[in-house]
């Protein structure tokens, strides 16, 4: 087996980020500064009140709409909205539900009645149906869903009740920060490059072969629970995933928004550097750079 | 080193990637991930290095202090390691939750540095059956992601090449006990030859009949052994260790392969360290630090 060599930076030839910014700067406000407000203003989130000074709580920008001021958080955990794709992965098998981990302060729920049963038959579920809950889902699967409920404590609830939804197959989960997901019509992309994206609103992004959507599709009566375990994935495929995997990181990196339009230039400005080499910062941030410029010309014309 | 849950799917989608030699990001199965270098972060220590290898963080500390050698060898210094697991690397080393992997890596790194091919001790000998130099290496983890010991391995190489002892002479001999005298800054202060020698250590894991290096939390979640060698810059094995549970019985071939494996991306590193070494010995950059 050929051995690479190794690459060791020193810390002086580090690059400074963000090196990528938009035309104006925002201000930033930290826990604990002063946030200047007009008369009459309402107390938003990540906000507080000492004495008669509005506070913010959490580290991010101003957000006003009208006289409701509130902090928008460049890192927060993931705060769903009725109607959200997201990307989870099971943590627990209970009794008539699933326990779901999407990067949210609790755990979100999948409850038995919320899925689609294998045959598509929609029948009342029985106590057969709660046994075979684990050939369903086990502990460690993946699955794109949609959310269904907002529990009062800001539990999620989620239902894989489409043709789209369900268990996924073969790919990679990429983990960025939920604030960079922009929120679209679409969350499932299928790109010219052959790779699927699926980019969940709580951060988890999944990328797989084009196949794979393709044949969740295919298998409507399945209701999407069947795995292809067996197919390999050809290796002109891994490389567009590997490639894809590291763009989202460069863009994720210098904190850059995520969507079709964006991954697709970023995996384009990619092609001149080897998929190993855009691991390298300095190459992630030039990605990231070269991304912006093309978006910006896209606005611009 | 905590335990990341995984679907099937993706255990098989990692393994025929394996097969293929294009791992998850990219990278074939012998390439490690981009590491950071720098020297010299302690100021009050006798030299230290920081390794940042993708999620892993080591800083790692040399002090020198003034000690009776053992009667074994009486003409040799001594080494002597200590690993820290503090708590920011993850959640499972709070408290006492640390100690028994600090302790393993500890020895480890001792039995890396045994033989005198990779370090000589005798160098450290002030006045021979009297008086030696122990050198305390201290490693901090500040952040676990897999790779442990090959960071934690080139940190203490980078240390020691970091390293400056104080020239000691003796003034005086007073019925048995001696005076000794530290040369001034402005005398000059010498520092160990032979950290050139150092090995390096260089993790493997075992997926199957294939072997990663460096491998990443989600490969190591599929992996079923792994074997860590300790290399130095002259193809020599120092020390072999197979962490967990894992073994490479099942196929001796696969065990050969690994150690040979070993050798090759050992002393790769090693080079690779010296040159980044050496280049920040001539270049002398500020100290740059943790925050950006």
């Amino acid at each position: 087996m050929e051995v690479t060599d190794v690459n060791i930076r020193l810390a002086c030839d580090r690059i400074c980020l963000p090196a990528v910014s938009e035309n104006e700067v925002q201000k930033l406000f930290t826990p604990g500064e002063d946030i200047p407000t007009c008369a009459g203003f309402m107390r938003g989130h990540g906000t507080y009140t000492e004495g008669e000074d509005l506070k913010a709580s959490v580290a991010g920008v101003k957000e006003q709409v009208n006289k409701l001021i509130s902090i928008k958080p460049l890192k927060s955990r993931y705060n769903g909205e009725i109607g959200d794709v997201v990307v989870g992965r099971v943590v627990e098998v209970q009794q008539k539900r699933w326990k779901i981990d999407t990067n949210a302060r609790l755990e979100s729920v999948l409850l038995l009645s919320s899925v689609n049963l294998p045959g598509g038959e929609l029948r009342r579920r029985s106590s057969e149906d709660e046994k075979m809950m684990r050939k369903y889902l086990q502990e460690g699967d993946l699955i794109s869903a949609e959310v269904m409920n907002v529990y009062q404590d800001g539990a999620l609830s989620l239902h894989t009740r489409s043709l789209k939804y369900g268990k996924l197959s073969q790919g990679v989960l990429v983990k960025v920060f939920p604030s960079l997901i922009m929120r679209r019509k679409n969350h499932f992309h299928s790109l010219p490059n052959g790779a699927a994206v699926i980019l969940g609103n709580n951060g988890f992004v999944w990328i797989c072969p084009a196949s794979g959507l393709e044949h969740q599709e295919d298998s409507g009566s399945a209701g999407g629970f069947i795995q292809d375990l067996e197919k390999e994935v050809p290796k002109a495929d891994r490389e567009v995933i590997a490639r894809l995997k590291n763009c989202i990181l460069a863009l994720a990196n210098s904190k850059m928004m995520l969507y079709d339009t964006s991954i697709i230039y970023a995996y384009e400005e990619s092609m001149k550097f080897t998929v190993t080499e855009l691991l390298l910062p300095d190459v992630m941030v030039d990605v990231a750079n070269l991304t912006q410029h093309r978006l910006h010309l896209d606005i611009a014309e | 080193m905590a335990d990341i849950l995984l679907s099937e799917a993706e255990k098989t989608f990692i393994l025929h990637g394996v097969r293929d030699n294009v791992r998850n990001d990219g990278r074939s199965c012998s390439e490690f991930r981009p590491i950071e270098l720098e020297l010299g972060l302690v100021e009050n220590a006798n030299g230290s290095a920081r390794v940042r290898l993708a999620n892993t963080d080591v800083l790692v500390a040399v002090k020198c202090e003034i000690d009776n050698p053992s009667s074994n060898f009486p003409d040799e210094g001594k080494l002597d390691f200590f690993v820290d697991c503090s708590a920011n690397a993850t959640p499972q080393f709070e408290g006492k939750g640390g100690e028994q992997l600090a302790v393993e890596l500890a020895a480890l790194m001792s039995r890396a540095y045994q033989t005198r091919e990779s370090f000589n001790l005798s160098t450290l000998s002030i006045i021979k059956g009297m008086k030696c130099w122990k050198l305390c290496i201290d490693v901090l983890i500040l952040e676990c992601g897999g790779s442990l010991i090959d960071a934690i391995s080139m940190g203490t190489k980078a240390a020691l090449a970091d390293t400056k002892i104080p020239k000691v002479s003796v003034i005086g001999s007073d019925e048995g006990s001696l005076e000794l005298e530290l040369a001034d800054e402005a005398d000059g202060r010498e520092e160990p030859l032979d950290w050139h020698h150092a090995p390096c250590l260089v993790t493997l894991n075992k997926l199957e009949d294939s072997l990663l290096v460096d491998a990443s939390a989600e490969e190591e979640a599929c992996c079923a052994a792994a074997l860590i060698v300790g290399v130095s810059p002259n193809k020599k094995i120092t020390t072999t260790s197979i962490p967990g549970h894992g073994s490479f019985l099942a196929d001796s071939k696969v065990f050969t392969r690994a150690l040979n494996l070993a050798v090759d991306v050992g002393v790769k590193l090693n080079t690779a360290l010296e040159a980044a070494i050496k280049k920040h010995q001539t270049l002398k950059p500020p100290p740059r630090g943790f925050l950006d």
